[in-house]
């Protein structure tokens, strides 16, 4: 397996030292047991029988007609187990963790997804798990606190900093820093330092091949365009990496804009403003003052809330492969109230954003062209927050 | 000569152990961080660090992120640290060094950083997010300057201890623990024979730090290595006696 530290200028291990040997040991682990027979075989046996892969390609037809241009595909991950694309990455994460004898897991989360997902990988192999989320978080994602704790997780509330999702991800590191002895780290994200970004997108890269597969059979050729969301960027990277060879394939990342680019509150990080700085062990784009304080990120959806961006992505946005465009709160709920009406489908606020921007480029494009939108996860757990946005009591 | 090597052969003449306090820029204020370190050297500071405080300290505990938080809401900007060191130098001519972390440099200007550095006269850089492995980044601009860049080494570092410091300049700072910068009622029993490991591997300075937080500990440590850090617990002292510079001085004077 091919495995670098950096992805151009980004990526790197900008950790302290105490941790380098650790990394050093996890990225031997990685290379040499994920590229085994007996790695791929039991993840693909889990992701058949436990998730229920492969998600379904679905064509939206309904919104093909009403937009009026391209065909509109959704890569169903919305149907994984526990709802989302996270499944995937932490549950090689977790095989990983158990090849290398450890017995607890450690995971952050923001909107609770990852967390989730890890607190449910760690029951389903027996592992201890701690999940670290802001004091903020929990009290906007009380649901989903409750969800991990019938798990069998404990969640750290982490109050330093801001209280969000960069900071739960600071106070993960610096516990696995000290246990890391016993300890496994389980990022949700395309972030980190290096082995991380590649790991986890080595565990998520099968969204892409299955929709790349899923598409030759169904029209007997590529998508013109791929669109998927981007916080941290693990579902895209996911889905865009096994199309970056393919040079006819369009991919466009979307990010958050918030409530609009120009007030400043948005989680675009290949915003105008951003710059390149070091976060959580890696380098890459960030928001951040002329300082180089990291800003706190906003966006209506919760899994969208960070400063920052794969380092990968960071590669591809300056090579020009990947084009990173920006949606804001509004023009999301617009999309999640469409593909509700439309196709009887509640997509996350996350994926959301990557169909808004998906929505309004199909209609001026030719009725023959061919779009997917990975749907990264599915809505239910957004209900709350789209009523509030809606103005509505539940 | 750099200051911090003038420093530790004086140290060596008369046969004793570095001691080398660590505050926080801003922490509870720029005027005061001026003070303080007349303070910490009239209290015996060899050496004194200056953090500049950054929104997401990886390597920080909780003692530190809150001097941090409490610069920040004094509205601390990075040039504060370079206008106190500046003005410092007027006076003083005690060793230096600024501990800050990779993002800060990054963020402010790779070059920028390193004039300013140079223009307030500092002797020692310490930056804890940036490994050997990226040392390519920053530390060929450093090595054309008087200033040090200071290694850090870990309790796991191993076999990468004479790589770590082989060009070490000024002194190694060894990592007493696992986790973050604070307090600490117990060490990890290895602590000892990784700075022994270290200074079979060089001649420069090894010195201690990250939980050490009274006099026991640094005689503890001071019998095997060259000196003690000690950061959380003078902040936590400034804090605890609303930055009472009489008090703080007494506790750092005790620590000698």
């Amino acid at each position: 397996m091919e495995i670098k530290k950096d992805f151009g200028i980004y990526g790197g291990q900008f950790v302290p030292e105490t941790l380098m040997s650790v990394l050093k040991v996890l990225e031997k682990e990685f290379e040499e047991y994920c590229s085994t027979d007996e790695f791929k075989n039991d993840y693909m046996y889990y992701m058949k029988q436990y998730v229920g892969r492969p998600s379904s390609l679905y064509f939206a037809e309904r919104l093909t007609e009403e937009l009026g241009g391209a065909k509109i595909y959704l890569k169903r991950e919305d149907l994984n187990h526990t709802g989302a694309h996270k499944i995937n990455n932490a549950l090689a994460q977790a095989l990983l963790a158990k090849k290398m004898g450890k017995t607890k897991v450690i995971a952050e989360t923001g909107a609770g997804q990852h967390g989730v997902a890890t607190a449910t990988v760690a029951a389903l192999f027996g592992m201890d798990c701690e999940v670290y989320m802001g004091v903020e978080d929990i009290e906007r994602q009380k649901l989903n606190v409750f969800r991990m704790e019938l798990l069998g997780a404990r969640v750290v509330p982490v109050s330093s900093g801001t209280g969000t999702l960069k900071d739960a991800t600071n106070e993960a590191i610096r516990t696995w820093v000290a246990r890391a002895e016993d300890t496994f780290y389980i990022i949700g994200s395309a972030v980190g330092p290096h082995p991380y970004p590649t790991m986890v997108r080595e565990f998520q890269k099968i969204i892409g091949e299955e929709t790349r597969r899923q598409m030759l059979e169904a029209e007997g050729r590529l998508p013109d365009k791929v669109y998927a969301c981007v916080g941290g960027g693990s579902n895209s990277i996911g889905m865009f990496y096994p199309f970056v060879g393919d040079e006819g394939v369009k991919l466009i990342g979307v990010e958050a804009a918030g409530h609009g680019l120009e007030t400043g509150e948005h989680a675009a990080a290949f915003s105008p403003n951003s710059k390149v700085g070091v976060l959580h062990g890696m380098k890459t784009y960030l928001l951040q003052d002329e300082d180089g304080q990291i800003k706190t990120a906003y966006s209506i959806s919760a899994g969208l809330d960070y400063p920052g961006v794969g380092p990968e992505h960071a590669y591809l946005h300056d090579i020009g492969r990947v084009e990173y465009t920006s949606i804001t709160d509004d023009e999301s709920i617009e999309a999640f109230k469409a593909l509700c009406r439309l196709e009887g489908i509640m997509p996350a606020i996350e994926s959301s954003h990557a169909l808004a921007q998906a929505m309004k480029d199909a209609p001026s494009m030719d009725k023959n062209d061919i779009i997917v939108v990975c749907l990264s996860g599915r809505g239910d757990k957004d209900v709350h927050t789209v009523a509030k946005y809606l103005g509505k009591e539940i | 000569m750099n200051r911090i090597d003038k420093r530790f052969n004086e140290i060596k003449a008369e046969g004793r152990k570095a001691l080398i306090p660590y505050i926080c820029s801003g922490d509870p204020s720029v005027e005061n961080t001026e003070r303080l370190v007349y303070a910490l050297e009239e209290a015996g500071a060899d050496i004194i660090e200056l953090g500049i405080p950054f929104s997401d300290p990886l390597a920080d505990g909780p003692v530190i992120q809150a001097a941090g938080l409490r610069a920040f809401k004094g509205g601390y900007r990075i040039d504060d640290t370079f206008r106190i060191i500046e003005n410092v130098r007027k006076r003083s001519h005690i060793p230096l060094c600024i501990m800050v972390y990779y993002s800060s440099i990054l963020g402010y200007g790779r070059e920028r950083f390193l004039e300013n550095c140079i223009r307030a006269d500092i002797d020692g850089l310490i930056i804890p997010d940036l490994p050997y492995e990226e040392y390519d980044e920053f530390k060929p601009l450093v090595d054309k300057t008087s200033i040090y860049m200071i290694p850090l080494v870990g309790l796991t570092s191993g076999d990468r201890i004479p790589t770590l410091v082989k060009d070490a300049k000024g002194f190694v700072y060894c990592v007493s623990s696992m986790g973050v910068t604070g307090e600490r009622k117990e060490f990890d029993s290895r602590v000892e024979g990784f700075v022994k490991e270290v200074k079979k591997n060089t001649d420069t300075p090894a010195c201690i730090g990250f939980g050490i937080s009274c006099k026991a500990d640094v005689d503890k440590f001071d019998e095997f290595a060259d000196g003690c850090i000690i950061g959380s617990a003078i902040i936590r002292k400034i804090a605890e006696t609303d930055c009472d510079i009489e008090k703080v001085k007494a506790f750092v004077s005790g620590l000698r």
